[in-house]
């Protein structure tokens, strides 16, 4: 694999970073020791789930046909799509990052722009993993009623950006190198 | 996350069995995918952990305890909007701040526009689905949250 300059130089300012945090902490900085722990619990969690997500999105893309998906999600699929993708993304767990190369075999399968936004939304929203978390801190009628208005929200958000969208070159390019 | 991984190694094994220069083709992709927005990603946890670090939870705390309800729902969003704080450390806060009595529909504008923008993965995002439809999604997300945090306040 060929290093652009530009990648180069996003390392250096990446090893700066971390040089001077660390010199600050040695010196017995407090917030500079927090930004370390927090910053290592956060790239674990990005180097242990996002390779994953995108193995499984490159495997799915040579193994599942458009011709199979776009039926069920793509613009004629109407509410039975859209319940399909909702309940997709409440399987799910992680960062919203983690959601966009997802979305981006959606699209490349088929799927509706609204589709592809209303999985946004479910997923930043209504992941089951993470309703036990809220529910367990924050109580089950904050968190029901929450999601409840979540909900229509987010629909009425995928609707507006499809209708925005639709008359543009919209698409959910696929990250090369 | 230990669910992930199984599945992963369990669809490679799989995939291996039946075709394996399509397996081969696949993970590679993957990868490649991956290593595109890496350095990005890095780049972002890195300012997610300094705006974290830099900023005590008191320090929240207090601007979100503010007398001044329309000020706080205001700082709540920006907060929210621009910080990337995973779920096992955003509900404890939330909680500690519902203790604190901090207002329920200033909590909800805080955790859904926790949830639904996010400001400092905006170049991240802006490579899957270009600049014009990050910022909408960003705006309207943004419009939306405020509108399910004051709903909230009202109903419960």
């Amino acid at each position: 694999m060929k290093l652009k300059s530009k990648v180069i130089f996003k390392f250096i300012v990446i090893g700066i970073i971390i040089l001077i945090t660390l010199v600050a902490k040695s010196m017995g900085n407090v917030s500079a020791a927090l930004i370390e722990v927090h910053f290592r619990s956060f790239f674990l969690e990005m180097i242990l789930f996002l390779p994953c997500m995108f193995i499984l999105v490159g495997l799915i893309d040579l193994w599942l046909p458009r011709s199979l998906v776009e039926p069920h999600i793509g613009k004629d699929s109407g509410i039975k799509g859209s319940f399909w993708i909702i309940f997709l993304a409440m399987l799910q767990a992680g960062p919203l990052y983690g959601a966009f190369p997802v979305a981006a075999i959606l699209w490349k399968k088929g799927s509706s722009i609204r589709n592809i936004f209303i999985y946004l939304g479910a997923f930043s929203t209504l992941k089951i993993p993470m309703l036990t978390f809220e529910t367990s801190f924050l109580g089950w009628k904050f968190t029901l009623l929450r999601t409840v208005i979540s909900l229509p929200v987010f629909i009425l958000i995928a609707f507006t950006l499809e209708f925005i969208l639709k008359k543009t070159d919209f698409s959910v390019k696929e990250i090369k190198l | 996350m230990v669910f992930l991984l199984i599945l992963t190694a369990i669809s490679i094994l799989v995939s291996f069995i039946f075709d394996r220069d399509k397996t081969y083709k696949g993970v590679t992709k993957g990868i490649k995918m991956f290593w595109g927005i890496f350095p990005d990603l890095v780049i972002i946890l890195i300012v997610a952990s300094l705006l974290l670090g830099l900023i005590p939870e008191n320090t929240i705390a207090h601007y979100l305890g503010q007398d001044s309800s329309l000020w706080a729902i205001i700082i709540a969003s920006l907060i929210g909007s621009m910080a990337l704080i995973p779920g096992f450390i955003a509900f404890p806060l939330a909680a500690f701040l519902k203790e604190a009595g901090v207002s329920i529909n200033i909590l909800a504008v805080f955790i859904t526009t926790l949830m639904m923008v996010g400001i400092v993965t905006f170049p991240v995002e802006m490579k899957f689905f270009g600049f014009k439809a990050t910022l909408l999604r960003n705006v309207l997300s943004f419009i939306g949250a405020l509108i399910i945090g004051l709903l909230m306040g009202v109903l419960l």
